[in-house]
């Protein structure tokens, strides 16, 4: 038996520890937003965080993610349920089109901005050419990014406001 | 995107409810009992096969095409509510049930009659025809590029207008008023005279009743309230937070998970397999032996696959295991030779008097290009979900094509279709690959041998060694140019043909023309790949009618330019390209810039690609495209779709390559068969040219150009000529001497 922290979800499974993460999420817990691709890493479409650092699910064994924290799609939005950012810039630069490898772009786009909140395309094309997309939204990734830093970097500005 | 009522199919047994009779007609009429329980909600009201308006004024769109990335749903939904003239924010999109109602035939006539151009009195036959010929043989297929510019056309405006006016009829009479004096905006029909009105779904239970005209009045393009803007896609909310349902995303209760290998070498069999190498493997359920396949279910899908590594087995030889690739080749090539030689050529395409021109020529040209093998590589590989219960075979799966899975699985399980539900899922990319349903039948033959539902999903190597690919291809040219540079003579012979017919014809004025093919056959299954023969042809055309430019001493802009000087439509999006792309501006040190315009499913596109070859490496740098489908629908979607085509077209044309080896697939994975990347994508930039002709596809044109693009621009810079795709199998380290230079 072991003990996984997915999306702040305490899940107590008895299961090979050897799993890759990725079936664990998508079968035994029963989040379906975290998507196969190549079982290889080559991809992304598997990505999710552990401890808020972008991995490929499909080639980390779930006992690695015993004892830390577990983010998938499903878990981004805010404590009121509203769209993350990343996510409404999603929207907003009509990103998808197939919408498969997207789960893992907006996973590893958030990362990017957690670690660097005003990315230039570079950075950008940098933190992201772990995860191909066949559809070939790049262009509108990068646009995506841009417009999330921009709304994340106006968010706190805005409480400041209200606060003084 | 809404769901249909699968009880209603369970229960009510309209599907298998014995012979179906169907009209000609796909116009709105009479046959919407055999589709609504499939469809409708208890107090909606259903006007036709293509949609329905609730009580609460929602109204939903049926449309019989499946959402692969493409905006279908969302295009196609905007047409109807347009001729509608509804509140677009009350729109909601059902995908429509795999029933023969819903039969593609827009897709064999437009195969059929190339661009459409036949005569407004005759389109009722035309139509009846295509749409009995399609049913018998269960199209219901999104290819072709046809949602929009067929299904869009013929369906959906047609019953958005003939809706609006039973409605307005129904409000005349309601109301005691002329019906010409009634005005509709945002779902809502106004009196202006007796400041009275109502929602729709006042009046749509008398409306229904009565009988919608055949062919309604359609809007004008300046009368477009919805059509031609930038709605935003009603599928992206879902597919920017987890929870948009592709096929692998299906969970029916007690679900079990099967992993696969079918033999590597194609058409061969299953010889033995020893079950007891895998018996006392955890979470292994039961080994299933197929035809050609063996495959392994178990509790979860990564005991599946570890068992059926584990799992001993032999398939047997049939002699296509001696085939290499270089083999595939040699027999093109022979096949060519002894084709010319033996008078045995297909003639595709003749005019005017190719010896004549020949003899009176002052310059010959000669080229012969290849390319190889591709794989479509989606992003979800192939899988899909059976459940055979209730003497039904219950499916959930992404399929370009459900009417045919699903007659597909009946056949190969020898049921009756009418035991096939079949629910269509997202599609995680397709490009062709997701219309053949190889899968699909191999999860029902898997699932007929458990009592419960299983889940079939092919690893990714399974997904590249089993794909039905675009064929790979010799294409020889001779060309006869006059004393100015002009070509006068076009001769063309090429290996293996499939669709569309006009692939290889090109837009050029030139008198004399010979275009002619081989058949060749291999084992390796063919299949539509994105623009299907014109991802191949625009390559081969593209790049020799730059040779000649360069042969000419011309500039390769200027030389089309000339060649289509009796082409206007052509001419708009070439020049759109060139002026966009400052055709004539200096270019740093190593970048080059190549042209190539190409039409393809009735849309034209033109696109200028810079690239900068850095130590031997291609970096595309910029992609300029000027598209012109005739009126565009969505102009973002189109941008959207000219984006994805020219990086799908990118991707083959540097990266991509399937080799035979050992009569099987040599490549398995993204290592070997990579993709482009974000790091690698060009800028884009699209424009749109509504040109105002017959409506082209979307899906598929942004494709075909970008290679010949490409190389062109290759050429420009180095002063190579790359006449064998992939463009790395070629060393660009050193460079010849440059068309800059001559040009």
């Amino acid at each position: 038996m072991l003990t996984l922290t997915i999306n702040e979800d305490r899940y107590d499974l008895d299961i090979d520890p050897q799993t890759p993460l990725l079936w664990v999420i998508r079968e035994q817990v029963g989040l379906t937003g975290t998507k196969f691709g190549c079982g290889i890493a080559q991809c992304g479409a598997c990505t999710v965080h552990l401890d808020g650092k972008p991995i490929r699910s499909c080639t980390t064994p779930v006992f690695a993610a015993v004892g830390r924290t577990v983010t998938t799609i499903e878990g981004i939005k805010n404590e009121s349920g509203e769209l993350h950012p990343v996510q409404q810039a999603w929207i907003e630069e009509q990103v998808p089109q197939c919408g498969y490898c997207q789960s893992g772009q907006i996973m590893s786009a958030i990362a990017l901005l957690q670690k660097n909140p005003l990315p230039d395309d570079t950075d950008i094309d940098n933190a992201m050419r772990g995860n191909i997309c066949r559809c070939g939204t790049y262009p509108r990734i990068r646009k995506g990014i841009q417009r999330a830093a921009k709304m994340i970097a106006i968010a706190p500005q805005k409480k400041k406001t209200i606060d003084g | 995107m809404g769901k249909w009522s699968r009880r209603a199919f369970i229960s009510g047994g309209i599907i298998s409810g014995g012979a179906v009779l169907f009209g000609i007609a796909i116009r709105p009429g009479n046959r919407v009992a055999k589709v609504a329980p499939l469809i409708s909600d208890t107090n909606d009201t259903i006007f036709n096969v293509w949609l329905k308006i609730s009580p609460n004024n929602k109204i939903t769109v049926v449309v019989p095409h499946a959402e692969m990335g493409q905006g279908a749903h969302t295009t196609l939904a905007m047409m109807l509510a347009d001729e509608l003239d509804a509140d677009w924010n009350l729109v909601e999109v059902l995908e429509a049930p795999a029933h023969k109602e819903y039969a593609n035939y827009a897709l064999a006539k437009g195969y059929a009659l190339g661009d459409l151009n036949f005569p407004s009195w005759l389109v009722d036959t035309i139509d009846g025809f295509f749409l009995t010929a399609t049913q018998a043989i269960n199209l219901q297929i999104t290819g072709g590029s046809t949602a929009v510019r067929t299904t869009g056309k013929f369906a959906m405006r047609v019953a958005g207008a003939s809706t609006k006016a039973v409605l307005l009829e129904a409000a005349a009479s309601t109301w005691n008023v002329p019906t010409d004096e009634l005005t509709t905006k945002n779902s809502i029909i106004q009196h202006t005279e007796s400041s009275r009105s109502a929602p729709y779904s006042e009046f749509a239970a008398i409306a229904a009743q009565l009988k919608q005209p055949v062919k309604p009045n359609l809007k004008m393009p300046d009368e477009f309230q919805i059509m031609g803007t930038n709605v935003q896609r009603l599928d992206i909310p879902s597919k920017v937070d987890g929870s948009a349902k592709f096929g692998i995303d299906a969970r029916p209760p007690s679900l079990k998970f099967a992993a696969i290998k079918t033999a590597p070498v194609f058409g061969t069999k299953l010889k033995s397999v020893d079950e007891v190498s895998i018996q006392n493997m955890p979470g292994v359920r039961k080994v299933i032996q197929l035809d050609n396949a063996v495959a392994v279910i178990a509790d979860g899908y990564w005991q599946a696959e570890n068992a059926l590594a584990a799992l001993k087995f032999v398939f047997e030889d049939d002699g296509n295991e001696l085939v290499e690739q270089s083999d595939i080749f040699k027999q093109f090539e022979n096949d060519m030779n002894n084709a010319i030689k033996n008078s045995a050529e297909i003639t595709d395409f003749q005019k005017g008097d190719i010896n004549a021109a020949l003899e009176s020529a002052n310059h010959i040209v000669e080229a012969e290009y290849r390319v190889p093998y591709l794989s479509h590589a989606p992003m979800e590989p192939m899988n899909c979900t059976a459940w055979v219960h209730d003497d039904i075979c219950e499916i959930w799966t992404g399929s370009q094509d459900p009417l045919g899975f699903a007659a597909q699985i009946a056949d190969a399980l020898e049921i009756d279709v009418g035991n096939v539900l079949l629910h269509n899922e997202f599609l995680g990319g397709a490009f062709g690959r997701r219309a053949f349903s190889d899968y699909a039948i191999q999860a029902a033959k898997i699932a007929t041998e458990v009592p419960y539902p299983i889940q079939l999903i092919w690893s990714r190597e399974e997904d590249m060694r089993h794909d039905y690919y675009r064929q790979a291809s010799i294409s020889r040219f001779e060309a006869a140019l006059d004393n100015s540079g002009i070509p006068i003579a076009w001769i063309n012979q090429y290996v293996e043909k499939h669709d569309p017919v006009e692939a290889p014809y090109i837009p050029y004025a030139i008198d004399n023309q010979h275009i002619h093919f081989t058949e060749s056959k291999t084992h390796v299954p063919w299949g539509f790949w994105r623009s299907v023969d014109h991802s191949l042809h625009a390559f081969f055309t593209e790049s020799f009618i730059d040779e000649l430019a360069f042969a000419a001493t011309k500039d390769p802009y200027a030389y089309r330019r000339d060649l289509l000087a009796d082409s206007p439509r052509f001419l708009h999006a070439l020049d759109t390209a060139a002026k966009k792309s400052n055709w004539d501006s200096p270019l740093p040190d190593n970048w080059g810039r190549g042209i190539a315009i190409h039409k393809s499913f009735g849309t034209i596109v033109a696109q200028v690609i810079e690239v900068e070859v850095l130590e031997g490496r291609v970096v595309p740098r910029r992609a300029i495209c000027a598209v012109d489908a005739g009126f565009a629908m969505h102009p973002n979607g189109m941008e959207a779709q000219m984006e994805s085509g020219i990086v799908y077209g990118l991707t083959a044309a540097l990266y991509s390559e399937i080799t035979i080896q050992h009569g099987a697939v040599a490549q398995s994975n993204f290592h070997d068969y990579p993709m482009l990347r974000i790091n690698e994508s060009p800028i884009i930039e699209t424009y749109i040219i509504n040109g105002g002709e017959q409506i082209g596809g979307g899906g598929e044109p942004g494709t075909p150009a970008v290679a010949p693009a490409l190389v062109n621009a290759i050429f420009n810079a180095t002063g190579k000529r790359i006449r064998q795709l992939p463009i790395r199998l070629h060393d660009l380290s050193t460079k010849e001497l440059s068309s800059k230079d001559v040009a």
